[in-house]
């Protein structure tokens, strides 16, 4: 995984709440056998009619907005299925950053193994930040958000944020806990399945 | 002071614990199937990594596989590519398969514990968010992204945050247990807590109403935990739970001896503190219908479709999403819900397609015709409840009343394989998500009992089925 770096962008404001997996990207585009490629079925249904072309009314589709890594929605975003996909295509699409006031726990779990940062911050917050036009300043290394009047901070836990700047691989780390695991399995009072 | 049933679990798999941060806790049973794994095993190929325990992990394809003839090929090609794929790593990687044509094929979620995989006590993880359900047998069941997969696969452990216990009480009894059912509990929770209101948490169900339950009823009730935005949900194994899993194919040699210590350990002490309480009352509910696009947004069917004012009681971003989904539901405020009238019925899916729900469901069908406006279908979980269900005629009463009788799998509850809705069509379906296309592209959901499914479909619209006689 790449290292996650200091952000710097305009975002993109999505003014819904529940946004669940199915939206951000819909089951017929999850037959893929690997994990690239999926930022083009990005809000799919939203992004497109019935012909395929772009529904201008879209927040994705206002050019204004094509080189934006930073998506600032509504409540509890991520809801629904477990499927990484809906991370996988974010991020292919060009986001690193997602703050939302909650977000499910799935998927907030998800994006950490692909070096998204999702952010939760107070409604209040969340709402100035959508009517911001002006590009805001992402530092994890320092939790802050920098806009242009404001520097907001934010929580991460450390154990996280750690494998976020040095882009972990986590089965790595957990090999090294290998003696461990062998010790548990010793006294473990569940069979095998088989 | 005492611990919570959860905690009691989790603190048995805890390999690496920290004061502070995720610990590292073992998982003893991983389920997998084909639409999130391969992504994972590929990872764990190009690290040249094995899989830790493969007599830990069992693999089933579900998702896509067609619920028609399984004699003809599959011509979505890339499901069928996916299936390979599955095939193909299960072989590489040493895990048992129960594929396409297996008598133990069918949904993850519903051969676990008709296997007797699913045990007491242990920690269950799946790449896909209904592992939930398995919590109905005292067990620690969540859904985990592909990336966990791996992780699990590679070294039967995961990294996790400890959830806080969260208490839903279900007390009182239902007048008519056979109208108003486990399904319907679960969703008149869900408007009560919301889609939001178990983020963070496990659940445990407590009281009257949830020991009542059979264990298929109370599967039902933990599936759809993760509706309300919880990580599991679980539920104190009693003598149903070990009389259920006792003599299954895989029920472990010494399974008595184990119920013994379950009977000691696998419940919440007296004095146990629970983070957050719900207490539902179920003496007088309804039959529930959900209007909306999530499963919160849900009524009784004695009800009219709230006005978007009514649901969001002031919430500004609420109203937005009630005026969204009518809009996309094609729905106004006002309408009895006994006057919306569909066009398709689903009886399937993890939450609603075990042996019971489609007994429940054929007893209203029996003798009848669906209404011609209608296409109905019924999926049976696993091949499993399709054989136990033809054993008894059920496949000839919902045929003879013009339902189609099909394969296990999926199917229409996500939409992956060919059973899907049209634009614009409305379906009454037992499935446990409404979100805007899950069924189909501008396909219309609405979440329902079996029953409620089947008396929809013989009448063409909603109807209370407490008026029918199902006893």
């Amino acid at each position: 995984m790449e290292p996650f770096k200091k952000t710097l962008s305009i975002v993109t404001p999505l003014d819904k709440v529940n946004v669940d997996t199915d939206q951000i990207v819909p089951k017929q585009f999850l037959k893929l056998v690997q994990k690239s490629g999926f930022g083009k079925f990005l809000f799919f249904n939203w992004r497109y009619d019935e012909n395929e072309n772009p529904k201008s009314d879209f927040v994705l589709n206002n050019s204004k907005y094509n080189n934006s890594k930073i998506l600032v929605a509504g409540d509890n975003f991520g809801c629904g299925s477990s499927r990484e996909h809906a991370v996988w295509a974010l991020q292919d699409y060009g986001f690193s950053v997602i703050i939302a006031p909650s977000f499910a726990d799935i998927f907030f779990s998800n994006c950490f193994k692909n070096g998204i940062l999702p952010i939760s911050l107070d409604q209040s917050i969340v709402e100035k930040l959508q009517q911001d036009s002006e590009p805001i300043e992402v530092d994890l290394e320092n939790q802050i958000i920098k806009t242009s009047s404001d520097e907001i901070p934010f929580k991460i836990d450390s154990h996280k944020k750690k494998i976020l700047l040095e882009g972990l691989d986590d089965i790595a780390q957990t090999y090294q806990f290998e003696d461990k695991i062998s010790e548990f399995e010793k006294q473990s009072k569940v069979p095998s399945v088989l | 002071m005492g611990k919570t049933l959860f905690e009691k679990i989790w603190d048995a798999h805890i390999v690496v614990g920290k004061e502070i941060g995720p610990s590292l806790i073992y998982i003893d049973r991983h389920l997998v199937h084909e639409v999130t794994s391969p992504q994972a095993f590929d990872g764990l190929r190009m690290n040249n990594r094995k899989v830790r325990r493969p007599d830990l992990t069992i693999a089933t394809m579900d998702h896509n596989v067609p619920t028609t003839d399984r004699g003809l090929p599959i011509l979505d090609q890339t499901s069928s590519i996916q299936i390979q794929t599955l095939e193909k790593n299960c072989q590489d990687f040493g895990i048992q398969l129960f594929d396409i044509n297996s008598p133990n094929q069918g949904i993850v979620h519903v051969i676990g514990p008709q296997l007797g995989i699913t045990l007491p006590g242990s920690t269950i993880v799946c790449g896909d968010s209904h592992t939930s359900t398995h919590g109905a047998f005292g067990a620690l069941a969540f859904g985990i992204g592909t990336s966990e997969v791996e992780h699990v696969l590679a070294s039967q452990t995961l990294w996790l945050e400890k959830p806080k216990p969260f208490e839903i009480r279900v007390e009182g009894k239902r007048k008519n247990p056979h109208a108003v059912t486990a399904k319907d509990i679960v969703l008149s929770i869900i408007k009560n807590i919301g889609t939001g209101g178990g983020t963070g948490t496990v659940i445990e169900y407590r009281g009257e109403g949830i020991e009542d339950l059979s264990m298929e009823q109370r599967m039902t009730i933990c599936n759809m935990s993760i509706e309300a935005g919880a990580r599991a949900g679980l539920v104190a194994p009693d003598e149903k739970t070990y009389d259920y899993l006792r003599g299954r194919q895989y029920t472990p040699k010494n399974y008595e001896s184990l119920v013994d210590y379950w009977r000691e350990n696998l419940k919440s002490d007296n004095d146990a503190k629970f983070d957050k309480k719900f207490t539902l009352h179920i003496d007088d509910i309804a039959p529930q219908v959900s209007w909306g696009t999530n499963p919160g947004m849900t009524c009784d069917v004695t009800e009219t479709v709230p006005t978007p004012d009514e649901f969001s009681k002031g919430d500004a971003n609420q109203k937005k999403g009630a005026e969204k989904a009518l809009d996309y539901m094609d729905l106004e405020a006002g309408t009895p819900i006994e006057d919306i009238k569909i066009d398709r019925v689903f009886i399937g899916s993890c939450t609603n397609a075990r042996l019971e729900d489609l007994i429940e469901a054929s007893k209203v069908i029996k003798g009848q015709k669906i209404s011609p406006d209608v296409r109905a279908m019924v999926v049976p979980g696993s091949q499993m409840v399709k054989k136990q269900a033809e054993e008894m005629g059920l496949d000839k009463i919902f045929t003879d009343a013009n339902f189609e009788w099909r394969e296990a799998g999926c199917s229409m509850c996500l939409g992956m394989n060919p059973d899907i809705l049209s634009p614009g069509e409305r379906c009454a379906s037992t499935s446990n998500r409404n979100f805007e296309g899950r069924q189909g592209t501008g396909g219309r959901t609405h979440l329902v009992s079996p029953v409620m499914a089947a008396a929809a479909a013989i009448n063409g619209h909603f109807v209370d089925v407490r008026k029918m006689d199902l006893s």
